[in-house]
């Protein structure tokens, strides 16, 4: 890991810990859809390098192998598991989030298809309303005032922000999973993550092409949907459903509105 | 000089500047001015005629002409072509920004236009519209199967004189920001030059 990178994690981490000291910071201010700051985007996009090759070598022909081989209802059936396995994370940082309607939420959905489901294998608890509802300690840290830092282009598990970062390392070492399950079956949770995006890769694999191999500059577009995609997962309801945010509750405040007007009006005089 | 003893020309001038002006007062452009019912009325047609394009079981590449046509009709491109070039329609004359939009209608109706088949069988169910000020912003769900369903909005607004659109969300990733870091990228790799992006895109997508 760069220096850079990690003095940053680190200036994080102790802003967050002041943060959390305080006890009275809201959830951080969300920069708007267009906004980037990638203050390493040298050594970002030599990453995502390395993620493209790793990809054209191994990734893309193990999932298409993966897809092509296994029929779809076993594919199903792993991504189920995957998703199962993954509950009690979620239920975890709602609980930290103080999300208690939500830990519930996922609480039934874990209990549900982890007995009617077999093991998690079938998916009962969507059909009844207990849809997935994921999260992860980026979003907790994210409701504790964090702010998102810079952008962020990790090894094999790509586009991410300094703070993002923080909480996939949280949430990898504190899955409880991992921490309850016997040797060998904890081992499952990974071989289930690992086949799940196998199985992305190959479902969606035209918008995989598209955006890695058929675009003008596939990092900068990477870049630009993750940052989007991930502002309106954090920020979403409140943020953009509130018209009263935007129509100036918060005047002066550049972040105020999630999507700053980016139209240019061609009609204007 | 001859022109300004000549009462003619000027009076004409007046007369036709007069009657725009009359009938900019008493017809408001777009007649009917844009709501949140007639942006979800624009969405549910535009959903029918793409899916039925989708369905007809035509070529692609007829499939894709329809969607470039259908895109001229409903969206405002000169809107969406100044915002994706970004700062660069600034400086850009608009015959530059005119040939710029066409090839950007082209361009995403052959790189949506090719993957279509993904949409096959697939449903749009509009929530709800909100009157965001500039413009109105549909908010509406998509389920495509084999996948969970997603979130789609759509921004329509009425500059043009009439309801068109200018933007659209999926899962909070906009199109025209998204495209505005495509098109700095070509931009950026043809030197600034807005004729050579315009040639770049004729070939892409």
């Amino acid at each position: 890991m760069p220096s850079a990178l990690f003095n940053r994690l680190a200036a994080g981490l102790t802003g967050l810990a002041l943060c959390v000291g305080l006890a009275a910071c809201g959830p951080a201010a969300l920069p708007p859809g267009d906004s980037i700051v990638d203050a390493d985007e040298a050594q970002n996009r030599a990453v995502h390098r390395f993620n493209l090759a790793l990809d054209q070598s191994l990734v893309g022909p193990a999932s298409r192998g993966y897809g092509s081989t296994v029929p779809d209802p076993v594919r199903q059936g792993v991504d189920n598991v995957a998703s199962n396995l993954a509950q009690p994370s979620y239920v975890l940082n709602n609980i930290l989030q103080f999300r208690l309607g939500q830990a519930t939420h996922n609480t039934l959905r874990f209990v549900v298809n982890s007995t009617i489901g077999l093991g998690g294998i079938l998916d009962p608890a969507t059909a009844i309303g207990l849809d997935a509802r994921e999260t992860d300690f980026g979003e907790t840290l994210h409701i504790y005032g964090a702010p998102e830092g810079d952008f962020v282009m990790l090894p094999v598990f790509g586009p991410s922000t300094t703070r993002d970062t923080v909480g996939l390392v949280v949430d990898i070492a504190t899955n409880p999973v991992r921490h309850l399950l016997p040797a060998p079956e904890s081992r499952y949770v990974t071989v289930a993550e690992v086949l799940d995006r196998f199985g992305d890769r190959y479902e969606l694999d035209g918008t995989f092409e598209s955006i890695l191999y058929e675009s003008a500059d596939s990092y900068a577009q990477l870049r630009s949907l993750y940052l989007q995609n991930r502002r309106f997962e954090l920020g979403g309801p409140v943020l953009s459903f509130d018209p009263g945010a935007a129509a100036g509750n918060n005047i002066g405040d550049p972040y105020s509105d999630p999507y700053s007007d980016p139209y240019i009006n061609a009609y204007a005089p | 000089m001859p022109m300004l003893l000549d009462p003619r020309p000027s009076r004409r001038t007046f007369l036709t500047a007069g009657t725009v002006a009359l009938t900019a007062l008493f017809v408001p452009r777009g007649a009917v001015a844009l709501t949140p019912a007639l942006a979800t009325g624009l969405v549910e047609q535009v959903a029918t005629e793409i899916t039925r394009i989708i369905n007809s079981g035509r070529s692609e590449s007829a499939m894709i002409s329809d969607f470039d046509t259908m895109m001229g009709r409903y969206a405002d491109m000169p809107t969406i072509a100044q915002s994706v070039l970004g700062p660069a329609a600034r400086s850009a004359s608009p015959g530059q920004i005119s040939a710029f939009g066409d090839a950007f209608r082209g361009y995403m109706a052959r790189k949506y236009g090719r993957r279509f088949r993904e949409f096959i069988g697939g449903t749009v169910n509009v929530g709800g519209a909100q009157d965001q000020g500039r413009f109105v912003e549909v908010i509406s769900t998509v389920n495509l199967r084999g996948t969970a369903p997603f979130e789609v909005r759509f921004r329509v607004w009425d500059r043009s004189g009439s309801a068109l659109f200018i933007d659209m969300l999926i899962e909070g990733v906009s199109l025209v920001i998204s495209e505005r870091a495509e098109i700095g990228a070509i931009l950026d790799r043809n030197g600034g030059s807005v004729d050579a992006t315009i040639q770049t895109l004729r070939g892409m997508g």
